[in-house]
């Protein structure tokens, strides 16, 4: 692996122990064992700690893969990994809806 | 028209559109069948994961299951969610740009072992046939409860609908039949849902309704305090807290998000996109059109809740509404007057409770219930088709790649040309059609017990097993396949005995640690994970040419 390869290892695993992090606290944290201490809190006529179990949760996680998607897209630029995969799926995509470039 | 019009003609249009899709979308080469040529957009991509996941048990018994278990129910919202987040950070990326057709492909070349090939084929086939025996009954119990055909006959017709577009199309017919079941299957579930969110608490928008206000037809006061008043007059536990101890919720929800993101016919799902991008994106895509459906069902779940105990508790038998009447005939519903005063008795108690209340009828029976037109309940039946449908493609698929690739090609008959292999791919596929529609007429008993075990089986095997693959250069042969080894037969120890040999004693006071069957895949992912590591220690490290196919795959778009 030469070192630029190595530097943007590094920084994507900085990025998924961010996000995963995020997801561990949302998911067994607040949805599971806080979930009471949480639900002394009120939101119009949800318990929050109740919420997060079973609304919450979900949202963040659908957050959380866009969020990744951002944050890969500017790594890949930055590291210049992106322009083959965004023509290949730009060209898959054009054929897909039959339209002209 | 009558219902039973009504809803042929729904189900036969959305037939029609499955078939017509099926003849367009044909597979010519083994790339087109195993994974549709990689050529499929992640949007689309997105849409055919949320109905190949999605499937009888989410669109039929979710919400029911949920209604029933109040907020201990969230084990299954985020345990089959949750892992679409591991699924995007730390497996799709890397395995699209490895770049072959199969989960054991992967398992195989990156552990340089027939050996290890053949322990994640064995699973692969195993996790799909126990899942896909669901499916073909669910196609069976919706055919004889809307449309009055036999459940047997029902079961055919399916095996007949998925067996035509999976045989004709491969991965490439099923991924573009799978963005139509979608449509179909997300509108069904929602069209009700927003009904009666509107008819209940007046807001539109069924994640609102749920933390929203009762009308003043129901009373008025916030829906979730009045659901937990019934459930304290009745004598059941409070609806928005939980029963089960914290530790037995944290370990099953664990070992259905890890479990989630090692099965293998969601992984495979990531093989047909053309980028690691749009490999990224199109699991934020599946992710967000499978959360749609999973935020409406804790919905539907208290909406369904209220409305039931509202309907039937103390009121008179004689004077229960026409559903009730329908849905007894078909036994989901039965009610026994203990006490013999003509009113019906819901409650916590057993010895004095007299309803009994399948969980299927939330969703099945919740139009008739709300009082909804008869095209909303034909488009019910038309969205179970489509879930179950779905699933079922996807999974015969796994199961004939196994079988054509894995076993075949990559094993056995190394010198098959393509065509053959393709042949082999198709008949392989018919046989996993009979067998799951024979196992959909003659359902075995445990069923439902061996859910427990697909995700159990996936998670203690593959999750480990791809990660450690992907994350550590150094992890080795022996180790990946003691590790697979040691995590399968603990879980699967585990599982059988307290759901076959013994299931007396299957309740928290003997299990150990106090966890459930249910959970018990995520502690043998962990030893899976220790087992792993140490065995790797004390052998020979990988060939260079496997450690720099690791390097390879970490970064995206460089040559192979």
């Amino acid at each position: 692996m030469n070192n630029t390869d190595n530097l943007y290892w590094q920084e994507n695993i900085r990025i998924l122990k961010i996000l995963l992090s995020i997801w561990f606290v949302v998911s067994f944290l607040m949805s599971v064992i806080f979930v009471d201490q949480l639900d002394v809190i009120r939101i119009g006529g949800f318990k929050f700690g109740f919420w997060m179990a079973q609304q919450g949760s979900i949202y963040v996680y659908v957050i959380l893969i866009f969020i990744y998607l951002k944050m890969m897209d500017n790594l890949d630029r930055k590291y210049h990994h992106d322009e083959k995969a965004i023509l290949a799926e730009e060209a898959a995509s054009r054929r897909a809806q039959g339209e002209s470039p | 028209m009558s219902l039973q019009v009504l809803t042929y003609l729904i189900v036969g249009i959305t037939f029609i559109i499955y078939i017509g899709i099926a003849v367009w979308s044909r597979a010519s080469s083994t790339s087109e069948f195993y994974i549709a040529g990689a050529h499929v957009p992640p949007l689309a991509n997105g849409l055919a994961t949320a109905a190949d996941w999605m499937s009888a048990a989410s669109f039929i018994s979710m919400a029911g299951i949920v209604s029933y278990m109040g907020r201990d129910g969230s084990v299954y919202l985020m345990g089959w969610t949750g892992g679409y987040v591991l699924l995007a950070l730390l497996i799709a990326p890397y395995l699209r740009d490895f770049g072959k057709f199969t989960v054991p492909d992967f398992i195989g070349d990156r552990y340089y072992s027939q050996l290890a090939r053949m322990v994640a084929v064995v699973c692969a086939i195993f996790v799909s046939f126990t899942y896909v025996a669901g499916q073909m009954r669910g196609v069976g119990v919706v055919f004889s409860r809307f449309l009055e055909v036999d459940i047997n006959m029902g079961v055919l017709i399916g095996m007949g609908i998925v067996f035509f577009y999976a045989v004709l199309g491969g991965m490439k017919g099923i991924t573009y039949t799978q963005v139509a079941q979608y449509c179909v299957l997300i509108f069904a579930y929602m069209v009700p849902a927003i009904f009666i969110s509107m008819l209940m608490t007046g807001n539109p928008v069924p994640q609102l309704g749920f933390g929203g206000e009762l009308t003043d037809a129901y009373g008025g006061g916030y829906l979730l305090d009045r659901l937990d008043g019934l459930h304290e007059e009745l004598g059941f536990a409070a609806y928005t807290e939980g029963v089960r101890s914290s530790l037995d919720v944290l370990f099953i929800t664990a070992a259905l998000i890890m479990g989630t993101a090692g099965l293998p016919h969601v992984i495979i799902r990531f093989f047909t996109v053309p980028s690691v991008r749009a490999a990224r994106k199109s699991a934020g895509y599946a992710l967000l059109f499978i959360a749609i459906l999973y935020t409406t069902a804790p919905a539907i779940a208290a909406f369904a809740r209220t409305n039931l105990i509202n309907t039937v508790s103390n009121a008179e038998y004689v004077s229960m509404p026409s559903w009730f009447r329908t849905w007894e005939n078909t036994k989901l519903i039965s009610f026994e007057d203990k006490n013999g005063d003509g009113l019906i008795q819901y409650v916590a108690d057993p010895a004095v409770n007299e309803l009994t209340v399948d969980r299927d009828i939330i969703v099945l029976a919740n139009p008739e219930i709300a009082q909804l037109p008869n095209w909303v309940i034909a488009l019910v039946a038309a969205g179970g088709l489509a879930a179950a449908l779905s699933t079922a493609a996807g999974l015969l698929l796994v199961i004939s790649t196994s079988i054509s690739h894995d076993l075949l090609k990559r094993n056995l008959m190394p010198d098959i040309s393509e065509k053959q292999e393709l042949t082999y791919a198709r008949v392989a596929i018919f046989f996993a059609v009979c067998i799951a529609g024979y196992f959909g007429i003659n359902p075995p008993g445990f069923v439902a017990q061996v859910v427990a075990f697909a995700f159990g089986l996936a998670a203690s095997s593959f999750f480990p097993a791809i990660v450690l693959g992907i994350f550590s250069t150094r992890m080795n042969k022996e180790g990946a396949v003691a590790g697979m080894i040691a995590g399968i037969v603990f879980t699967a120890i585990y599982i059988v005995y307290f759901k076959f040999v013994n299931p007396a004693m299957d309740n928290a006071d003997h299990w150990w640690l106090g966890v459930s069957p249910e959970g018990i895949g995520t502690l043998g992912m962990l030893l899976n994970f220790i087992v792993a590591v140490v065995v790797c220690r004390f052998t020979p490290e990988p060939p260079q040419q496997v450690k720099d196919m690791v390097l390879d795959i970490r970064v995206p778009g460089q040559p192979d």
